[in-house]
């Protein structure tokens, strides 16, 4: 089958989704990652591989931290990077998505980093690019409506390999709101691939899909027999918006019944870790004393986020 | 021209150590460049009896034809674990060919500090340069067409040894 992501020589030319990336992909991009942490701990945390290339960040949809860490990446391998506030200007205006493709492309842009609501929206910019004969201009999905999100899963993968090191015999549970997360989408597809154990699939009957189970995960709709004899717990956030659709009472009565506390933490191994995509509501998915607990690695997160972001783009660029 | 005969490279590590040797300075460190450099930077480090690690420097985020070839498969962290600045370095390598690889692995050194001064030991040099750089220690010149190449790697004891692989 045509994989969109793959160029004719099957190495990666957009980065769109988890899902259908061979093993070994995940894994060299997970090991380029590991170079890249040290770039930033240098005094010149900058390498010359992306000098004089032109990144757009694309948000059609608004998310400070994502496109601050996509812009850091970027800048950390010394290309240029200019920030378009779509959604207040060009498509505000009127003009199509793929307008706005078109004359960024005539501006020599080499890569598109993409935050559309719209679940397909990095696809279809991808195909169009194929279609008018631009495949040197890659694509970077950072994160389409419910769909995917995918580099949010590989610094997730990244995360776990840091302190497991290896999949193979690790129960994961995936805790929240898994309805509407594109993060839990691409964790569940990326933790199929590198060959995890067991993923678990935690969370009020309103908030997980219907069939959720054909993704090979086991449902839980009891958070502590979910969190029972896990090595990872990945909290999501809940959006406050979720709260007016009359999909759950009230923050308050979230927190009672899936909300992580020490307490229910304790029902984990010993030496689980807990992650968070971020941001965090505290009080809400996650109790402060776990959030700031010592079992907690929400802002390692965040640190091997830059190096996988900067491993994604200098890959794509490279192919 | 036909294939060299090949060296003893262990034996190389021991003539380059005595080439370096009285060229020490007290605070003379070595910078191994990945894979092959990085392995002899160790035997000289133990010959030479030099206290404290060497750096490693990988140069793939320096190459200067990633916008042809891409970001080699297989890279790995450089780690300079001292203080760069206004230290004598050696840096060192398998083999010296266009000197690509050598004026890569400068541009990162510096991206750490400001040595005192950068000179290069390698174990061959094949001709061949396409920027001026030269090798300040070096044990064994050799001629060699453009489609072989010298690959130095470890045996199943560890002695590393040199192939000489035909890419015609």
């Amino acid at each position: 089958m045509h994989n969109p992501q793959l160029n004719a020589h099957g190495e990666l030319n957009h980065l769109l989704s988890i899902d259908g990336l061979p093993r070994d992909v995940l894994t060299h991009i997970l090991d380029t990652a590991s170079s890249f942490l040290e770039v930033s701990d240098r005094d010149v945390k900058k390498v010359p591989l992306l000098r004089g290339k032109s990144v757009f960040n694309l948000f059609f949809e608004n998310s400070t931290r994502t496109r601050t860490t996509f812009e850091i990446a970027a800048k950390r391998l010394s290309a240029d990077v200019i920030n378009l506030d779509v959604a207040r200007s060009s498509t505000a205006k009127g003009e199509t998505l793929l307008d706005t493709v078109d004359n960024l492309v005539s501006m020599h842009a080499d890569m598109f980093v993409v935050r559309h609501a719209s679940s397909g929206a990095p696809y279809l910019i991808a195909e169009h690019l194929r279609r008018t004969g631009r495949d040197d201009v890659h694509v970077v999905n950072a994160g389409d409506g419910r769909h995917a999100h995918p580099t949010q899963g590989l610094l997730d993968m990244f995360t776990i390999r840091h302190f497991k090191k290896d999949f193979s015999n690790l129960t994961v549970a995936i805790v929240g709101d898994i309805l509407h997360s594109r993060v839990a989408r691409s964790d569940i597809h990326a933790l199929g691939a590198l060959g995890a154990a067991e993923v678990r699939a935690v969370g009020p009957q309103t908030l997980l899909p219907t069939a959720i189970e054909r993704m090979g995960v086991r449902v839980f709709k009891d958070l502590r027999e979910g969190i029972s004899g896990c090595d990872v717990v990945i909290m999501l956030r809940l959006q406050n918006e979720r709260m007016n659709g009359a999909l759950l009472p009230s923050a308050g009565e979230y927190f009672k019944c899936y909300g992580l506390t020490p307490e229910v933490l304790a029902l984990a191994k010993e030496d689980a870790i807990v992650m968070h995509p971020g941001p965090m509501n505290r009080g809400v998915e996650i109790d402060s004393a776990v959030a700031d607990g010592p079992q907690a690695v929400i802002l390692s997160q965040v640190t091997f986020g830059i190096a996988v972001r900067m491993a994604v783009m200098s890959i794509l660029a490279g192919n | 021209m036909s294939l060299p005969t090949l060296p003893d490279a262990e034996a190389q590590c021991v003539a380059l150590a005595e080439l370096i040797r009285p060229k020490l300075q007290p605070d003379t460190m070595l910078v191994g460049i990945h894979s092959g450099g990085v392995w002899i930077a160790r035997r000289l480090s133990e010959l030479l009896g030099l206290p404290g690690e060497i750096g490693l420097i990988d140069v793939s985020f320096y190459r200067d034809d990633f916008g042809e070839k891409g970001l080699h498969p297989q890279v790995k962290p450089t780690s300079i674990p001292f203080e760069i600045e206004a230290r004598h370095l050696i840096l060192v390598d398998d083999v010296l060919y266009t000197g690509r690889t050598t004026r890569a692995a400068i541009n990162e050194l510096f991206d750490y500090g400001r040595p005192a001064s950068v000179k290069l030991a390698v174990l061959a040099d094949r001709g061949g340069r396409e920027l001026p750089v030269c090798a300040e220690f070096c044990t064994w010149q050799v001629e060699l067409e453009e489609s072989k190449e010298l690959v130095l790697e470890p045996d199943p004891s560890g002695r590393l040894q040199w192939r000489c692989v035909d890419h015609a």
